[in-house]
This record gives structure tokens, C-alpha cells and sequence, in this order.
């Protein structure tokens, strides 16, 4: 099995030729950090995957644990012109990561992005609150769970007419 | 709770790149609306504090939609802020787990409606790299030049909105006048003014018109001589540099950290456009430049936006050259439906087509990023397929939202009629902030 920075390797084959690693969740931050340090400057992005209802194989590398949910980060070497993925399973029963706020500043609004969708916790993070939906919202959106219809749309403040 | 105990440190701003972390005072106004609400107080009355905490937006004629700012003012002066987003949140990547990948289109190219072209180019670009399929090569450079087209009328947009939020209302108008020519262009090719759907996995939705190349040509003659004018008008006018130049500076090095992407990264000196440094399409064929900036203010900003445009009409008057004959959407069947003639012919050619457009087409199970240059920087797809003919997950990596997160570093130390600058020149589209 091949690893980098000390995580296993995805096989290509599902990423369409992408390098992708997969550490585990206690590796999450040295990896990074590793990485940071080889030259990954910029956190290009970050989200989840909510797999609960995925059908197909997940085709995850040997020895790599299938959980619920899935954070994604992209990192980009401006110096090296390359890319990496990095794909973490994090369970359903205590959804939380530490923060990667400490080595790229710019994961704050995309870590805070997943956690008000996905109610995914990062330790750590300077300012964990939701983003996107109001401050009081119940619930996490993009959740497979989350049926889109379920919950009325009750604007803050208005009064209820019923 | 008093303001003084809400804000435990006051604005002192250290520079540089430490700026960004968090042992250092910060720049963002870490606080929640509610928290703000109960300091908030009485308006009349701020008390014996010198600080107060003013909402700017999220109707705000210069906030560029629905984007709401808290600012922390001593006087004058920003200390901290906080934009505060999601007024025009309607859960697009959650409707896009129930569109079928040809329907995805028209969700994703209304997130960032400046340039939607870009939108439908990196969800069809992330679906054929999970198809392992690739568009011929007119449908190519067709893509090209509605890209490079759509980045001209962008920045003509910011050009206007940016000449609007800094008194040069005369520009408003010219920016307008010259970003409706292309739209025009795009209404007859594509039969829509913005919102297109033109771009779809596998190709485009139509050949260009017979008489494509003397409309594109009369738009570079138009529009070139035009950017002259506006150089006149602006470029070298006191009154505009005054307000531009020394106003909302980031460097590199705090522009990588924070994730931005696009002119605020080239404002600051770094030479990085995904059409250069990670060809896609065709754009290692043609000649261009990328535009630097050196002082990373509001006015090299202003300056990389009007040049690029020079940029993108020298990359489509390439195009016009280079343009092949050829197919505009892919052969594979599997994808694309029959021809309109072989439906009237066959019954099988109907119900191809009708699966098609029903169904849709599946797509093998994994994941893949695709990621453009769009005028506001890098605008990536997430695609997770999980073999059916629906995404099961769509991201969208839009530019602005990560941009937005530079405002308050640009905005720090500065007056307010200065932030109305900087907004400006981070040229938010709140569609694809919001999604």
C-alpha cells in the first residue's frame, strides 16, 4: 500500500486519475501539516459528502474505516502547479475534526460552510457558528436525512398569521 | 454585556502576513448576531465608549446585493468586521442532488449570474471527467470564445458597478451600454440573455450562427476603442486614483492564506491564472498575458479587470481564426440524443431521446474536481456520482465566498466611504456566495 505524508494513497481509478489521500481522523492535522510544510500553500477548498444513502462501492483504500461522513479538502502547490485531495471519514456518533484554521487562515468561512450543512465540528476553530442559514436554524441541510420540504419556511420576526 | 468586554481586544493592526492569524488581534469581527443585538443598545446613546457597531446592508445600493457587513467603527474608522451572508441562500447544491445531470446545468449556471458561462463550463467539465468523455474539438474553442465573451461582459459589469460605488456615474452607463452588446451576441446564440444552459456535458447545446465571425468582430471593434475611452475617463483621473490607490491593500503571502483566488491575488503580485498554470480547453494554444498587479490595492484591481478584458478580445479574435469545423457535441451516444431527422424516422431513435431527456444519462460511481478561471478566480465543481443518472453530491468551490473573507483584512484601518471601495473591488456575486 502506498501512503504519502504518512496516509494511505486512494486508488485512482474512482478519483478519475486525481491524487487523493485518505487519513485517518487522529491523522487529520499532522497530515496537513505535513503537507502545508511540502508546499501546499493554499487551501482551495473544503466540504463533506453525507454518504448514509450512497448505493455504489465507496472504494476507499485498504485498512481505511467507511464512515457516514466524508470531509473534503483540496490543496493546491502554486509552486509545483498540484493539486491533492485529502478525503477523511468522520462518524456519524461524534461528527468533529480539529480545525485547519491554524495552517491555511482561509478554511474559516468553508469549515463554518460544513458546519452549519453538515453539523461537522472542527476543534479549534476561531468562530464555529452557522453561515448560510440563520443563526437559530435546526438542522443541517444538506444532510441525506434533511428532506428539503420537512421544515416550514418561517422568516425571523414575522408574526404567524395562523 | 458592556462592548468593551464583548470586543477583548481592540483593532491595533499589526501587517503583514501574522495579520491573518489568530494571536494577533484580527481583522474579523468574531461575534453573533445576537451578541451584537444585546450590545447593540441604544443608538442615541453609545455611552462612555468610543466604539460602535454599525450593519451596513444587506440593502445597501454599494454591497452589491444582499450582503450585510458589521462593521466596529471608531469614528470613522474600521476596526474589525464581519460580513455576514446567506440572504440569498436557497440550497442550490441540495437541488442539485435532484437534477439529473443534463437539468444540472440550469441550477449551477445561476450562482454566479454575471458570468453563468463559467458556472455550466466546470459542471459539465467535472461530468465528463466522471464520463471519461471529452467534447470535440469545435465545441471547444466554441466554449472558448462564450468564456472569454462572458469574462468581457463581467468585467465590463464590475467596470460599471465599480464606476457607480465611486461617484463615476457616467461609467455606469458605458459599462452597461457595452456588457448589453454581448449579451446580445449571447441571446442569439444561445436564445438567453444570462441564465443560458448553452454548455452541457459533452458539448454545447447549439452550433454558433452562420454569421458568428462578423458579430464577434463587430463587438472587438466596438468594445476596444471603448476600453481607450474608458482609460481616459478614469485611469489617469486624480479624483479616481485618489480614492483607489493606497486603499484596501493584502499581499501575496495574506491572499494565498486566505484562500483568494482571481485579481485579488494577481492585485497582489502573484502571476497565478488557472488558464496559464493548469491549461484547460484550449488556452495552451493561444497567446495572452496575465495581468500582475504589484501594490495589491483597490486600483491594481480596477487596472488587472480592465486589462483582461483587452486579453480575453485578444484571445477571441485568436479564436476567430482558429475556430474548426466539426461537431458541436460529442458523437457518444450515450449522452447525446439522436439527430431531430432520425426521430421522425425511427422508433428506437424516440426512445433514446426520450430516455435522455427523462431519465438522463448515468454516470459511473466516484468523485472529481474541475476547476476555471472565472472572472472572479478559481470557480471549481465537487461531483460525487453514485452510478445513477443523478449526482449524489454537488459542490460548488464558488470564488466570491472564499474571496469575501479577504474584506475585512482589506478593510481594516480604513474609513467606510474607503470600504465601499473595497467591496467594490472584490466584486462579489452574491448568487454564488449564498448558493
Amino acid at each position: 500500500m502506498t501512503e504519502r505524508y504518512g496516509a494511505p494513497v486512494g486508488d485512482g481509478r474512482p478519483s478519475r486519475g486525481q491524487a487523493v489521500i485518505h487519513p485517518s481522523p487522529s491523522q487529520w492535522l499532522d497530515v496537513a501539516a505535513a503537507a502545508r510544510a511540502d508546499g501546499f500553500d493554499q487551501l482551495v477548498d473544503l466540504t463533506a459528502v453525507d454518504y448514509l444513502t450512497y448505493g455504489a462501492d465507496r472504494s476507499l483504500p485498504e485498512g481505511v474505516q467507511p464512515e457516514r461522513f466524508e470531509v473534503v479538502a483540496s490543496l493546491m502547490s502554486h509552486a509545483r502547479r498540484e493539486r491533492l485531495r485529502m478525503r477523511v471519514q468522520v462518524s456519524a456518533d461524534d461528527p468533529a475534526l480539529p480545525t485547519l484554521f491554524d495552517l491555511w487562515p482561509g478554511s474559516e468561512s468553508l469549515e463554518r460552510e460544513v458546519y452549519d450543512m453538515f453539523g461537522i465540528a472542527f476543534e479549534g476553530h476561531p468562530d464555529l457558528s452557522r453561515i448560510l442559514m440563520p443563526e437559530d436554524w435546526p438542522g443541517n441541510p444538506l444532510r441525506k436525512d434533511y428532506d428539503s420540504g420537512r421544515i416550514p419556511v418561517q422568516f425571523k420576526a414575522a408574526s404567524n398569521v395562523r | 454585556m458592556t462592548l468593551q468586554t464583548a470586543m477583548s481586544t481592540t483593532g491595533v493592526a499589526p501587517s503583514g502576513a501574522d495579520r491573518v492569524s489568530r494571536r494577533e488581534p484580527s481583522a474579523v469581527l468574531r461575534m453573533s448576531e445576537a451578541e451584537a443585538a444585546e450590545i447593540g443598545g441604544d443608538p442615541d446613546d453609545p455611552g462612555d465608549d468610543e466604539l460602535v457597531l454599525l450593519n451596513m446592508g444587506p440593502s445597501h445600493p454599494s454591497t452589491h446585493g444582499v450582503l450585510r457587513l458589521m462593521l466596529e467603527l471608531s469614528g470613522e474608522t474600521v476596526l474589525r468586521s464581519k460580513p455576514v451572508i446567506g440572504y440569498l441562500h436557497t440550497g442550490m447544491e441540495k437541488t442539485g442532488e435532484n437534477l439529473t445531470y443534463l437539468q444540472g446545468g440550469t441550477n449551477v449556471t445561476r450562482m454566479d449570474y454575471a458570468s453563468p458561462l463559467f458556472n455550466e463550463l466546470a459542471f459539465s467539465l467535472a461530468t465528463e471527467r466522471l464520463l471519461g468523455i471529452e467534447a470535440p474539438e469545435r465545441a471547444t474553442w466554441i466554449r472558448m470564445l462564450m468564456c472569454e465573451l462572458n469574462r468581457v461582459s463581467s468585467h465590463l459589469l464590475f467596470m460599471a458597478t465599480n464606476g457607480m460605488d465611486l461617484g463615476a456615474v457616467s461609467m455606469m452607463i458605458y459599462g452597461w451600454r457595452e456588457r448589453e452588446e454581448v449579451l446580445r451576441f449571447f441571446e442569439k446564440v444561445t436564445g438567453l440573455r444570462m441564465n443560458h444552459n448553452y454548455i452541457r456535458p459533452g458539448g454545447v447545446a447549439a452550433d454558433l450562427p452562420a454569421d458568428w465571425r462578423a458579430d464577434v468582430s463587430e463587438l472587438i471593434e466596438l468594445i476596444e476603442p471603448r476600453l481607450d475611452e474608458y482609460d481616459t475617463l478614469l485611469t489617469g483621473q486624480p479624483i479616481w486614483r485618489e480614492r483607489l490607490q493606497g486603499v484596501g491593500i493584502i499581499s501575496a503571502a495574506e491572499a494565498v492564506a486566505l484562500g483568494a483566488t482571481g485579481p485579488i491575488l494577481r492585485g497582489a503580485g502573484m502571476a497565478w491564472d488557472l488558464r496559464r498554470d493548469e491549461p484547460y480547453l484550449f488556452y495552451d494554444q493561444v497567446d495572452f498575458d496575465v495581468i500582475v498587479g504589484t501594490h495589491g490595492d483597490c486600483y491594481d484591481r480596477y487596472a488587472i479587470r480592465l486589462n483582461e478584458i483587452r486579453e480575453s478580445l485578444r484571445i477571441v479574435s485568436q479564436i476567430i481564426d482558429a475556430m474548426p469545423s466539426g461537431d458541436y457535441r460529442t458523437q457518444d451516444k450515450k449522452v447525446t440524443p439522436p439527430p431531430r431527422a432520425r426521430i421522425d424516422e425511427s422508433m428506437e431513435a424516440l426512445i433514446h431521446h426520450f430516455k435522455i431527456f427523462t431519465e438522463g444519462f448515468k454516470v459511473p460511481p466516484g468523485e472529481a474536481y474541475a476547476a476555471v478561471e472565472s472572472p472572479r478566480g478559481e470557480l471549481g465543481v465537487y461531483l460525487v456520482s453514485d452510478g445513477t443518472s443523478v449526482p449524489y453530491r454537488v459542490h460548488v468551490r464558488a470564488p466570491s465566498f472564499v474571496n469575501l473573507q479577504t474584506l475585512p483584512h482589506l478593510m481594516q484601518d480604513g474609513l467606510i466611504a474607503d470600504g465601499v471601495a473595497i467591496i467594490s473591488s472584490v466584486d462579489p456575486i452574491m448568487g454564488e456566495v449564498d448558493r
